[in-house]
């Protein structure tokens, strides 16, 4: 599937909820099927603070793909996270550092998205980029 | 019922008709604010008041000749009486415009900070919002003053027997929050204030929790300063007040520099203009002003004691409810507190609790409240903070109780 595929797919089956409850109730399913960070890897550079919730990411660049695993002490922001990891993972680091998660608005999440929200997921996207970006360049 | 007898002297169901923001959905809810803590909506008064004055009575005062001008200097300074009136400050000239109470501490912060010397004291405490700390530290580095903390209590309460061993001859100001934003506690600032003078030491009181749930009267406390938002007493935001004795405001230096706060400007030297002005440099925010002393015509025609005595019942009704909840801590449970609960639940985070009650109509507000000593101090990332206002009512409290039990059981 492709970067593109993945978000639509995500559209889809946002698409069912009409309630916003129900929406949340999916995100929390979601956040369990988070790859999850190894515990040693849990280290200070690798938690992005926000005001409220911490997030701890690790990427990796093998076999020509961006790999991805966080973890957060929130449990919505995990399935947020895990989101973002689900479109983003074994990607090429070009197509990383270019795309445009339009999927987060069109599910209607892009509070969660806001640089003024504080809550570290928005410079957790920004992290994922930036080590694309990396990726690239050596 | 002492809850619907309260309710119903109090007027509640034609406060709520009063403020506009209530009466409406989101996420297809009913909201229900209680994040009165961070802002208060406004009723219609005040929001009629903000379209007038722009509409027909828009100048700049203190400097035209023509109508308008004359008509809004007079409306202005009709404002600093009205609250002057209210909170009973003895002179008009002691009500200082500002932008709210960050900017009122502020102001002290440095102007009163310029008459003090190395090595004398100031006593803070360790629940005071940010704004009540850092502009304190800037002088301490400033001056090369030594901040002090008053201790508090696993209740959030002040240890008032360590107040009276910090505080010595060489405090010169004690700075306090009248009532915690995050724990709800009314402080005994009588008694701090009589410690402190005994002492030699002024007293500013942090208000911006107090003025809008209890009678703040000036000349019965006794305190130096006070310092409150408007925003948060149902008035326009970028404007708030600040008290101060007039003999201390005349022993300050000026603030900030500009029009307004001179009496003569030449480039030998410039002399400064007479309190409030001396405070007030530039364009004020006049409508804010104006609009502010609406608040005020509205608390006015309410029955403090009984706001005060209803808003108590609704925190000892929200905790008595909450309580039930499995996991539950209180964050702050003062003898005397008034308005705000504050509690985490075990192994759930503030900020999923916070999401899904907004997403069920519910605005509550998580995380550290700008009191992150106080975080601490609990040894806590946050808290959920519910905090009331008079037109809240105990069905409103019900509903958050059903929607946090239906939030937990999702996050659990
Ligand atoms: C106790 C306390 N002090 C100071 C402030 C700062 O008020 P403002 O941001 O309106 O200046 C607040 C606002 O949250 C507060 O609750």
């Amino acid at each position: 599937m492709t970067l593109e595929e993945k978000q639509k797919e995500i559209i889809d089956e946002f698409a069912v909820y009409d309630d916003w409850m129900d929406k949340y109730e999916y995100i929390i399913e979601l956040g369990k099927d988070l790859p999850i960070i190894d515990e040693a890897l849990k280290t200070n550079d690798r938690i992005i603070e926000g005001c409220q919730s911490k997030v701890w990411l690790d990427s990796k660049f093998e076999d020509g793909v961006m790999k991805f695993t966080a973890d957060s002490d929130a449990i919505i922001a995990k399935g947020i996270i895990g989101l973002l990891i689900r479109v983003l993972n074994n990607e090429k680091p070009e197509s990383i550092a270019t795309c445009d998660l339009h999927f987060i608005n069109e599910i209607g999440l892009q509070e969660h998205l806001s640089p003024t929200r504080a809550n570290g997921l928005a410079s957790m996207v920004q992290k994922m980029k930036l080590s694309a970006l990396k990726a690239i360049s050596n | 019922m002492i809850d619907q007898e309260l309710k119903v002297s109090l007027g509640v169901d034609s406060i709520r008709d009063d403020f506009p923001a209530l009466h409406q959905e989101v996420y297809g809810r009913k909201l229900i604010y209680f994040d009165n803590g961070a802002t208060a909506q406004k009723p219609q008064t005040v929001i009629d008041s903000i379209n007038h004055y722009y509409s027909k009575e828009n100048a700049n005062i203190h400097r035209g000749v023509h109508f308008l001008s004359q008509q809004a200097t007079d409306k202005y300074e009709q404002a600093r009486r009205t609250i002057q009136s209210y909170i009973n400050a003895p002179r008009e000239e002691e009500i200082i415009f500002t932008k709210g109470t960050t900017d009122g501490i502020n102001l002290v912060a440095f102007a009163f900070g310029e008459t003090l010397h190395e090595g004398d004291e100031i006593i803070i405490s360790a629940m005071e919002h940010h704004s009540n700390i850092v502009p304190w530290q800037m002088v301490c580095e400033r001056k090369g003053c030594q901040l002090k903390v008053i201790p508090i209590n696993e209740k959030g309460e002040l240890k008032m027997e360590a107040f009276k061993e910090l505080i010595s001859e060489r405090t010169r100001l004690v700075s306090i929050t009248h009532v915690s934003n995050t724990l709800g506690t009314i402080n005994p600032v009588k008694e701090i204030i009589e410690i402190a003078h005994k002492n030699g030491a002024k007293v500013l009181l942090d208000g911006a929790q107090s003025i809008q749930h209890m009678k703040v009267d000036m000349q019965e406390l006794d305190c130096d300063f006070y310092a409150f938002s408007g925003h948060k007493v149902f008035g326009p935001t970028g404007v708030g007040v600040l008290y101060g004795k007039k003999e201390i405001l005349d022993s300050m230096p000026p603030y900030q520099g500009g029009g307004d706060m001179i009496e003569k400007v030449t480039f030998e030297k410039t002399t400064y203009n007479v309190l409030p002005f001396k405070f007030e440099a530039g364009t004020p925010n006049i409508a804010g002003g104006i609009c502010l002393a609406k608040s005020f015509e509205y608390l006015e025609k309410l029955d403090i004691t009984l706001v005060e005595q209803y808003e108590r019942h609704l925190v000892e009704y929200a905790e008595e409810k909450l309580l039930k909840i499995p996991g539950m801590r209180i964050i702050g449970t003062a003898d005397n507190k008034t308005s705000v609960v504050s509690f985490v639940i075990e192994g759930l985070h503030p900020f999923d609790i916070g999401t899904l009650l907004d997403k069920q109509g519910i605005a509550v507000r998580t995380g550290h409240h700008c009191t992150q000593p106080i975080m601490e101090e609990f040894g806590i990332p946050g808290t959920v903070r519910a905090s009331f206002a008079f037109y809240n009512t105990t069905e409103e409290i019900d509903t958050f109780i059903q929607a946090l039990e239906r939030s937990i059981n999702m996050l659990q």
